[in-house]
């Protein structure tokens, strides 16, 4: 294989590694503007409380990893829950820009909590994965970003099935298309789209303890939902296959800039992304348009 | 309160509605004049910081306050009027020049990036901006001929002539007369046809469209208004900084001028300055109560923006209209004082009005 083939090659296994994580944060994002109709820029805080509560479970308390995983899980969906039921939840019906707010003082309290309790350095802890890479066609790639990847995947299966075949994913999918005529069939609105908080906290969870070892146990976590929120647009905002698909994009973009376009692209190429597809194709690569109502 | 009855058409724009009021913003403006003749040198630094962002916070609330259009980004106008002030005077511009100017080429990028801006609205042009803001901030930091890169660049002092505004009071003088002068310039344009344009706009698009009013002109127009008053506040800011690296101007400030108009009230001009005077204390009061607090909590950086954020939080879910609803409340209780009625200002209940297709 010739070199620029070969970092190529490498290039694109990083990208979708990247990009399966943007994905994942994307994902816990659409679910709650589907829902809700809240744009939650406190997403990545989420993320943050995943990791620091990960890193207390694993280093501190010595659990074992996938017990350590499962607890995190459970306390993030059940924060997120609680975040809805006590404070976001008493906004619906004022316009969005009160719920982006509203996520953004939640978003500096968390942080604000988080610097407090644990101080400003970093921290790390160790997976099974940390430290080992597989060789797949001559690429070496590191075992934990095969584990996202998988990770994205199986939430995505996982999302697919819960949304056709179960009783409660019908029934947010009705919360959300139309809550009045939701709760007249009785669905229990609140519940449901508090649930769907929890879903998204349980997402937020996922993607924070996998990424934490690689970015290191950090209040700078939340950063990662800027290019989520990049993700979302370049799919299609309200579209959660569009997260899909636009993570993965944006986190191969990321990557080809690095290496082919001039120093210093890689930092904005996501923000580039957004602004471009906002301005010539609003509604994303699989976005519904729709028409504008008077 | 107190009901107004309009005799004349030109009553409902005056600029001052009664005469108490002429007479408190004149005293509020005197005591102002004279604060240099007993004002310490560190409290009057403090408040010419303090007129910055207040010119800042109205460029601001022009946007999304009166016009209905929300900006994340708006530290890079305060970015590029900073940058373009500060390279202008490195050019040999007298000050007086240069800090219109820096308004000029600021309020030009506002147009530059309003033009393709406006197709989009509501979340996605808060997204646009918030973008915009963090390109603006590699840019700066990568364009290091112009801007000194990550290293940041010296601003030469403020002087007119030979006549130095390095000193604090003279500095201060220079804020309050520039703050005072875009506030009036600011009231007069929302009295006017392009300011009664903005809020139709901000109201219903469709509603102002029918009556003739260019939307997209509109919106284009506030978007370069804003973002030349907000770059007059750079050029001053990159005064009060006398250094300035591409970290002074984080998505950090944005959200902090976002805080200031959404904390003074959505829509006010009073607001816009109540919120920036709030915001801006808040360091310093924080700074005042750590020593109370116990050792791990008072030392670290996290208590500051955990206290903007529950303050934040506190503002939208108990008092949507602000510092400047606040206000209007008390002064409503001060007017009708055993007749307070305390359902005037009720907040209807509203069904859950859907934003996603706009």
């Amino acid at each position: 294989m010739s070199d620029s083939v070969q970092v190529f090659g490498q290039l694109t296994a990083n990208g979708i590694t990247v990009g399966a994580i943007y994905a994942l944060v994307a994902l816990g994002v659409v679910l709650i503007y589907k829902a809700t109709e809240v744009l939650n820029f406190a997403h990545g805080d989420l993320l943050v409380i995943a990791a620091f509560s990960a890193w207390g479970l694993i280093t501190v308390l010595g659990l074992p990893f996938w017990l350590a995983l499962l607890l995190t899980v459970v306390f993030t969906a059940a924060i997120a829950y609680a975040l809805d039921a006590w404070v976001i939840r008493r906004i619906a019906g004022q316009p969005q820009f009160a719920g982006v707010m509203l996520t953004i003082a939640l978003a500096f309290m968390i942080r604000g909590l988080v610097s407090m309790a644990f101080g400003p350095e970093s921290r790390n802890y160790a997976t099974p994965w940390s430290n080992s890479t597989t060789n797949i066609a001559g690429l070496q790639i590191a075992d934990l970003q095969l584990v996202i990847l998988g990770m994205a995947m199986a939430v995505t299966v996982v999302l697919y099935f819960f949304f056709r075949h179960t009783r409660l994913g019908i029934a947010m999918q009705a919360a959300s298309q139309n809550q009045l005529a939701a709760y007249l069939n009785g669905v229990r609105v609140k519940q449901v789209n508090s649930l769907v908080w929890a879903l998204a906290g349980a997402i937020a969870a996922l993607a924070g303890v996998l990424l934490a070892p690689i970015t290191l146990v950090d209040t700078t976590l939340w950063l990662v939902t800027l290019k989520a929120l990049a993700a979302l647009v370049l799919g299609g905002f309200g579209s959660i296959p569009g997260a899909i698909v636009g993570g993965l994009l944006i986190g191969l973009v990321e990557q080809y800039a690095g290496v082919y376009m001039p120093e210093g692209t890689k930092d904005i190429v996501a923000y580039l992304v957004l602004i471009g597809v906002l301005i010539f194709r609003p509604h994303g690569l699989l976005g519904e348009a729709h028409g504008r109502r008077v | 309160m107190r009901f107004d009855y309009h005799t004349r058409y030109r009553d409902s724009f005056k600029l001052f509605s009664h005469a108490s009021e002429r007479l408190l913003y004149g005293a509020l403006i005197g005591a102002l004049l004279l604060l240099p003749l007993v004002g310490s040198a560190f409290v009057l630094g403090e408040l010419a910081y303090v007129f910055i962002l207040c010119i800042a916070s109205l460029g601001l609330m022009l946007l999304t306050g009166f016009t209905g259009q929300v900006s994340l980004g708006h530290a890079a106008f305060v970015a590029i009027g900073a940058y373009a002030h500060a390279w202008l005077m490195s050019k040999g511009a007298p000050m007086l020049v240069s800090i219109p100017l820096a308004g000029l080429i600021t309020g030009f990028a506002g147009l530059l990036l309003g033009l393709p801006a406006i197709r989009v609205s509501g979340l996605y042009l808060a997204m646009v901006s918030m973008a915009f803001a963090i390109i603006v901030e590699q840019l700066i930091g990568q364009w290091s001929s112009v801007t000194g890169g990550f290293t940041g660049m010296a601003v030469e002092p403020a002087r007119i002539g030979n006549w130095s505004l390095s000193s604090p009071a003279a500095f201060y003088y220079l804020c309050l007369l520039v703050l005072l002068a875009v506030f009036f310039a600011l009231l007069n344009l929302l009295r006017s046809a392009i300011g009664r344009a903005f809020m139709g706009v901000r109201d219903s698009e469709a509603a102002a469209y029918s009556l003739g009013i260019h939307v997209q002109a509109v919106k284009i127009s506030a978007f370069a208004l804003s973002a030349g008053v907000t770059g007059i506040a750079g050029a001053l800011i990159a005064h009060h900084l006398q250094y300035l690296t591409p970290d002074g101007f984080t998505l950090l400030l944005s959200l902090e001028l976002v805080l200031m108009v959404v904390i003074g009230g959505l829509g006010s001009l009073r607001g816009a300055l109540l919120g920036a005077v709030l915001i801006s204390m808040l360091p310093l009061a924080i700074s005042r109560i750590k020593p109370l607090l116990p050792g791990q909590m008072a030392t670290q950086f996290g208590l500051e923006i955990f206290i903007f954020g529950l303050t934040l939080a506190l503002f939208v879910l108990f008092e949507p209209n602000g510092l400047n609803g606040r206000w209007l409340k008390l002064r409503a209780l001060l007017q009708s004082f055993p007749l307070y009625r305390r359902d005037t200002f009720k907040r209807q209940k509203r069904y859950m009005k859907s934003e996603r297709y706009r």
